[in-house]
């Protein structure tokens, strides 16, 4: 590969410092690959070519100057348009923030420029990340690299398709109930849901607030790792954010499988899931056992009811979290003859069809007289799933499972029915209940040349054992194949 | 006709004054420009987040502990939903079914009597930005346009609401006062009424007398005074009671009082009343007070309101000149402890500073505090009139004169002419005059009728222009008169 947009943060960081590439090149290369791709695609929402040559030229001239601020100096980012930046629209794909320009970063934001990376821009997303396809965007869907007939999953589908595709080396995503992991498995790269409260959710737009959490899409487990290492780490500005020292992600990375215990949930195992995702995740197992691992599977029962409960958690969070888009301040305004009107008429107008089911559903879910059998019930089956699970990581080091019951889907098979489009969601869901974390490993191809991922969890801030295992999966699948819209002989200009 | 009792419950808001708001970094002050001590979490932008200001959980903690209330070892912030243009997020961040706070209770004095008012709960939430309504009648219906300020918004705010054990619209008064004069002695508010720092809202109800259920009860707001909580509970009693006198009911709803009208409005029904929607805040944790956190705040509370009469009880100080001395004007009280610490004479002084000085600053529209008037001289005119310098009623007016800023009280005494007569050769000579021109009263009382015996007093007075002592005076006359 001699494109620097196909090189890992690893690889280009060892150019970079090698002096065979700069920043300015790997930047180039990768809004070149943007300029292929954005027509094809629509991964990103704003493509800040302006401000990236101008920080790509910043961080060469401070790793000249011998000011090296680590693995992600000099390295093009995206970030999923839910994450404030500064001067920079900000809109969570809705139409009720077109036009808004934060006044302030994200964490998240200050940390990577930190770092010294560079922001290629602002990548597209199911509006304010309710989805599962990216296709529920007020700006249009974004397509799956691999065929653009596909969704990319979602709600991350932009950051999932701009770092399969190359338009940026890496990229953030906000994973909710799976929104990293499912687009990462359906385009074929790692994704990674970090432990509730290890990154700041400091200026991410919340969607569900005890659910959310930001993680990396990457091309290597590895640079996961890297990834997450910079932007881990308690923030004062974030009351959820655990406090302590944050270790080192790649610390056991290379230490194998051999002798660790290795859980496969028998829930996610079954009819449910897609024959031919069974088989290849199935081998996985296999492989990982032949590896010294001693695989076993684990029944979590609850799980079942996973979907259930996020499905009334996750609306009762967002009704709320979404009352102060309301015109008054800031983002659309339509017109009312009285406040309480036009507070209804920018709603009615601001939000997409699939973001006013969902604040219905939890307005209602957390009304008097239903809160307790609704709301209150949620509560009390989350509270049972993290029971279960934290029983079965009595007895496994990790757990696992398909990341995706199937391949990449068809752009419109289920825009029509909300509840098939929520089924995508159900391998996914249940850590995001607990707040364990989780990661995305592509292994292989279906019939159809579609990725396939296979999820690897571990128990609270277990990342170290997480990307341990991952990384033995990684190099188990070799997954080398590349999506053809990352080719420069299938694109054309 | 049936004897009608009301029932009253008060809650009560209170703005902490800490250095910053109650989940940003943003100053609490006021009076600034609009819309300039605010920030993305103030705003409520997208992607903000609110962190706990542990100063604000000191504050509703010395309240909470100066109310007798137990503290909850884990209370939670929740979520209270609803619309409204001030309310940046269209969420409110309080405490719902576990207050840090709770069962404390709060002992208020009317007419002599004491009642205990029970506290439920105190909790901790933040306060709303500020709306104008401009044109129409200042309400957001009818308003041509509104501005909205920010300023206050994310202000820590403390709800203090009692149990429904409040009887009487003074009882209501008293009970505002007392909970003022306590937060006030915390210094963890300046708790202004006018300036919205402290705002009550009163539920009222009546019933038979004597019955055991409560009746619909009505919500009083917009109360800014003391004076006008008092005046609302009252108005609002009567209202009820002549509604149902007059075969009406009683409709639960919240009710707008007034000041100018001295009456109370329906604002809204119950059935137009809003479904909050508690949910527990998932952006924050569970507020912990430890054992030792909790011992700390009850070690550091000053002298609270009741203790402070009582010890001024303790020096001689009557129980109604005691409950002035530690009324809401700081500095009569500020000047009775000076005077105290510098030795005075407790009884003497606390009457003089409730009574003179109060009807003084009263009549001449000047505060206690823009006077001259310092304990030193409290205690020296106490002194004078320890050892017969000046008579008691001279020394009323010494203190006027030094109120006045006419000098210390000797100066005052001295140019006032109003020095006791010490020499009691004239003393007995005014009386041996005074007797002489008065035979007809004198042959009264040596007769058996002791009537003129206090003119006999009164003209001795005035020939000494108020300088002889009348113990004295009264003394010669009964001596040379046999009265």
């Amino acid at each position: 590969m001699s494109d620097p947009a196909d090189l890992t943060i690893a690889a280009a960081g060892a150019k970079l410092r090698s002096g065979e590439l700069s920043s300015v090149d790997l930047t180039e290369a990768v809004l070149e690959r943007a300029r292929m791709s954005e027509s094809h695609l629509h991964a990103y929402l704003t493509l800040d070519q302006t401000g990236a040559r101008e920080k790509a030229t910043a961080a060469d001239a401070a790793l000249a100057a011998g000011d090296d601020r680590g693995p992600l100096h000099g390295i093009p980012i995206a970030l999923k348009d839910n994450m404030c930046t500064k001067g920079i629209e900000t809109t969570a794909s809705s139409q009720i923030l077109a036009g808004w320009i934060p006044p302030y970063d994200a964490t998240v934001v200050s940390r990577l420029q930190a770092a010294g990376s560079v922001l290629v821009g602002k990548t597209n997303l199911d509006e304010f990340a309710m989805g599962s396809s990216t296709e529920n965007s007020a700006y249009g869907a974004t397509r799956n690299p691999w065929n653009t007939d596909t969704v990319p999953g979602g709600s991350s589908g932009g950051s999932a398709a701009a770092v399969a595709t190359g338009s940026a080396l890496a990229a953030l995503g906000s994973d909710t109930g799976g929104s990293i992991r499912q687009p990462a498995a359906l385009c074929g790269v790692v994704g990674v849901k970090p432990t509730y409260g290890l990154v700041s959710r400091y200026g991410l737009i919340a969607f569900a607030s005890s659910l959310d959490q930001i993680g990396p899409f990457t091309r290597s487990v590895e640079d996961s790792a890297v990834l997450l290492e910079a932007i881990a780490g308690h923030d004062i500005h974030d009351a959820t954010s655990i406090r302590g020292e944050i270790p080192n992600f790649r610390g056991s990375l290379h230490h194998g499988v051999a002798g660790l215990k290795i859980g496969v949930i028998k829930e996610l195992s079954g009819p449910e899931i897609d024959p031919e995702v069974r088989t290849s995740v199935s081998k996985m197992h296999d492989a990982l056992a032949d590896a010294g691992a001693e695989v076993t599977e684990v029944s979590l029962p609850s799980c079942e009811y996973g979907l259930s409960a996020y499905y009334l958690i996750a609306p009762a969070e967002c009704s709320a979290n979404l009352a102060r888009f309301d015109g008054v301040r800031f983002g659309l305004r339509s017109e009312g003859a009285t406040t309480e009107e036009m507070m209804a008429a920018t709603r009615a107008e601001g939000f997409g069809p699939e973001v006013i089911r969902r604040i219905l559903l939890g307005t209602y879910a957390l009304s008097a007289g239903y809160y307790d059998a609704f709301y209150g019930q949620a509560q009390r089956v989350r509270t049972l799933i993290r029971q279960q699970f934290a029983a079965a990581y009595e007895g496994v080091d990790v757990l696992v499972a398909p990341t995706s019951p199937t391949t990449a889907f068809e752009i419109g098979a289920k825009t029509d029915d909300p509840i098939a489009m929520y089924y995508a969601d159900v391998c996914t869901i249940p850590i995001n209940l607990t707040g364990d974390p989780g990661a995305s490993i592509p292994i292989g191809l279906d019939s159809a040349d579609l990725p396939i991922g296979y999820q690897v969890m571990a128990p609270s801030l277990g990342e170290e054992r997480m990307f341990q295992v991952a990384q033995a999966v990684e190099d188990i699948a070799n997954f080398t194949a590349r999506a053809p819209l990352a080719t420069s002989e299938v694109v054309s200009p | 006709m049936t004897d009608y009792e009301a029932v009253i419950g008060i809650e009560t808001h209170v703005e902490l004054m800490t250095d910053s708001k109650m989940f940003c970094g943003c100053p609490v002050k006021f009076g600034e420009p609009p819309n300039t001590t605010t920030c993305p979490v103030c705003l409520g932008l997208p992607g903000a987040l609110p962190v706990p200001n542990s100063e604000a959980i000191e504050g509703i903690l010395q309240i909470g502990t100066a109310l007798g209330c137990q503290v909850a070892d884990t209370s939670f912030f929740h979520r209270k939903n609803y619309f409204y243009p001030d309310l940046p997020k269209n969420y409110q961040i309080s405490q719902y079914d576990v207050p840090i706070c709770h069962d404390g209770e709060i002992q208020v004095e009317v007419d002599g009597e004491d009642t205990k008012i029970g506290i439920t709960r105190v909790h901790m939430e933040e306060d709303t930005g500020k709306s104008i309504h401009v044109g129409g009648g200042g309400r957001i219906h009818d308003a041509e346009y509104s501005l909205l300020d920010f300023n206050r918004s994310g202000v820590p705010l403390v709800e203090i609401v009692t149990e429904p054990d409040i009887r009487s619209a003074e009882q209501a008064r008293a009970y505002g006062a007392e909970l003022q004069r306590i937060v006030r002695t915390l210094g963890v508010s300046d708790a202004r009424l006018e300036e919205g720092s402290m705002r009550f809202d009163a539920n009222v109800s009546i019933r038979p007398a004597g019955a055991a259920e409560l009746g619909t009860r009505a919500e009083v707001k917009n109360v800014n005074s003391l004076r006008s909580l008092q005046r609302a509970v009252a108005f609002e009693i009567h209202r009820q009671i002549e509604l149902v006198e007059s075969g009406g009911v009683v409709v639960q709803e919240t009710r707008h009082w007034n000041e100018d009208s001295g009456k109370t409005t329906s604002m809204r029904s119950k059935e137009e009343s809003e479904d909050y929607r508690y949910f527990q805040e998932p952006d924050l944790v569970p507020i912990e007070v430890s054992a030792a956190w909790r011992d700390a705040v009850r070690e550091a509370l000053p002298e609270l309101p009741a203790a402070r009469r009582a010890r001024y009880q303790g020096l001689g100080v009557d129980a109604r000149v005691a409950a002035v001395l530690v009324g809401s004007e700081d500095a009569i009280g500020d000047l009775f402890e000076g005077a105290m610490n510098a030795g005075g004479d407790g009884r003497l002084i606390g009457n003089w500073l409730s009574g003179e000085a109060v009807a003084w600053s009263r009549a001449e529209e000047v505060a206690i505090g823009d006077t001259p008037l310092v304990p030193a001289h409290l205690v020296e005119l106490a002194e004078m009139v320890g050892d017969s310098t000046l008579s008691a009623s001279a020394a009323k007016q010494v203190l006027a004169g030094v109120l006045a800023g006419e000098g210390t009280p000797g100066e005052v005494a001295e140019s006032r002419d109003l020095i006791q007569i010490s020499d009691s050769s004239v003393i007995e000579a005014e009386v041996d005059a005074v007797l002489a021109g008065h035979a007809d009263a004198v042959a009264s009382i040596q007769a058996g009728d002791n009537k003129p015996f206090g003119f006999l007093v009164g003209q001795v007075m005035r020939a000494t222009g108020g300088k002889a002592d009348p113990k004295q005076v009264s003394d010669l006359i009964r001596a040379k008169t046999g009265g």
